[in-house]
């Protein structure tokens, strides 16, 4: 076993066990953690099995095998951010919808009780 | 006009929306004017102002929605079409709190709706005669949405980014569910194309911001053209459930 690939599965396992531990401790949300845990697991397997890695990237036609390693990563960070921006995309409706009602709440609250105290 | 209206059983609901933010000096004058001249009912919507906004409009005899953010106009705008909906309210005027609109071109823009001639009433500086001067980009980018509304709905459009308008009960009910964040004057021609809806432009007098600066500035105005043009042309692929 040569250095980068030993660098490579200490490298993606020491990942793939640091973000199973955040979802343990429930810091990282099960649905945030599966394209992580995904792309932590292939470059693992790819790692591992570098037979698998140089037949696929001769498949594709990639004549650097640890190429093929950067493209699978570069598309589960592009997949990640996706994720992400459809993920701010819901907070932000959800964010606007929340702030109309309160203030809509608000005007009810008004209405309800008597303007005694003038104290925000 | 008002002979129209008070013929009918019911007199129709209408409700005065006012969008503010930063606008203390000119919501309160704008209010009076309102409740001077009609029996409607005034909701000024501060748009998570840190001024005197929603004082003033208190002051002045207005109901205040106060947003605990800033939401930006569309946003804005649309809890009040909320508000309008809860309530019942069968027509909806929206005008800026700004001073831009002219208190007085209310009823031009509410008639055509009392009277059912139409669904959505749009009020237009380009109609009749105009003192509106507008800078170069902003005369370009009007043009450009002018030309998109007219291919893609079919709506003769003169003034597609006015803020002055009045709209009945159906539109406001969709509206809650769906409108624009930003920008969300170009978008709603295609909201109004889908449902269908019978809309008109009427003259109207605008006039140079009073106070505070408009909301499109020359540097925005690139992202607001990609914007608005982007949302446009997916709104008319979008499904609306």
């Amino acid at each position: 076993m040569n250095r980068v690939t030993l660098f490579s599965i200490c490298t993606s396992a020491g990942f793939l066990l640091y973000i199973l531990e955040m979802v343990r401790r429930r810091k990282l949300r099960e649905e945030y953690s599966i394209l992580w845990l995904a792309g932590s697991v292939v470059i693992l397997a790819l790692s591992l099995k570098q037979d698998w890695l140089v037949g696929i990237a001769h498949a594709v036609g990639i004549v650097y095998p640890p190429s093929f390693l950067f493209l699978v990563g570069i598309l589960f960070i592009l997949l990640i951010l996706i994720h992400f921006s459809i993920a701010i995309s819901k907070l932000h409706q959800m964010n606007k919808k929340m702030a109309q009602e309160i203030a809509l709440m608000k005007l009810r609250d008004e209405k309800a009780t008597p303007p005694s105290a003038d104290s925000l | 006009m008002h002979h129209a209206i008070s013929m009918t059983e019911e007199t129709p609901r209408v409700l005065v929306v006012i969008p503010a933010y930063q606008e203390e000096r000119t919501v309160g004058g704008l209010v009076r004017s309102l409740r001077e001249r009609y029996p409607y009912d005034a909701l000024v919507v501060n748009d998570g102002s840190t001024d005197r906004t929603s004082e003033a409009a208190r002051e002045a005899g207005s109901t205040v929605l106060d947003l605990p953010c800033n939401l930006g106009i569309g946003g804005a705008v649309q809890t009040g079409f909320l508000y309008a909906r809860d309530r019942g309210y069968d027509v909806v005027v929206r005008i800026d709190g700004d001073g831009q609109h002219e208190v007085e071109d209310i009823p031009k823009v509410l008639e055509p709706i009392l009277a059912g001639r139409a669904d959505a009433v749009i009020g237009s500086r380009f109609l009749g005669e105009t003192e509106y001067r507008g800078s170069i980009p902003r005369i370009f980018g009007i043009r450009f949405f002018r030309l998109l509304v007219n291919v893609t709905t079919g709506y003769r459009v003169t003034d597609p980014t006015s803020g002055f308008f009045a709209i009945n009960r159906r539109l406001v009910e969709f509206y809650s569910d769906h409108y624009p964040s930003d920008y969300p004057e170009v978008d709603a021609y295609i909201l109004m194309h889908r449902l269908k809806a019978r809309t008109i432009e009427v003259p109207v007098r605008m006039y140079d911001r009073a106070e505070g600066k408009s909301s499109i500035t020359a540097f925005r105005a690139v992202y607001y053209m990609v914007k608005v043009t982007l949302s446009y042309l997916i709104n008319c692929i979008r499904r609306f459930g």
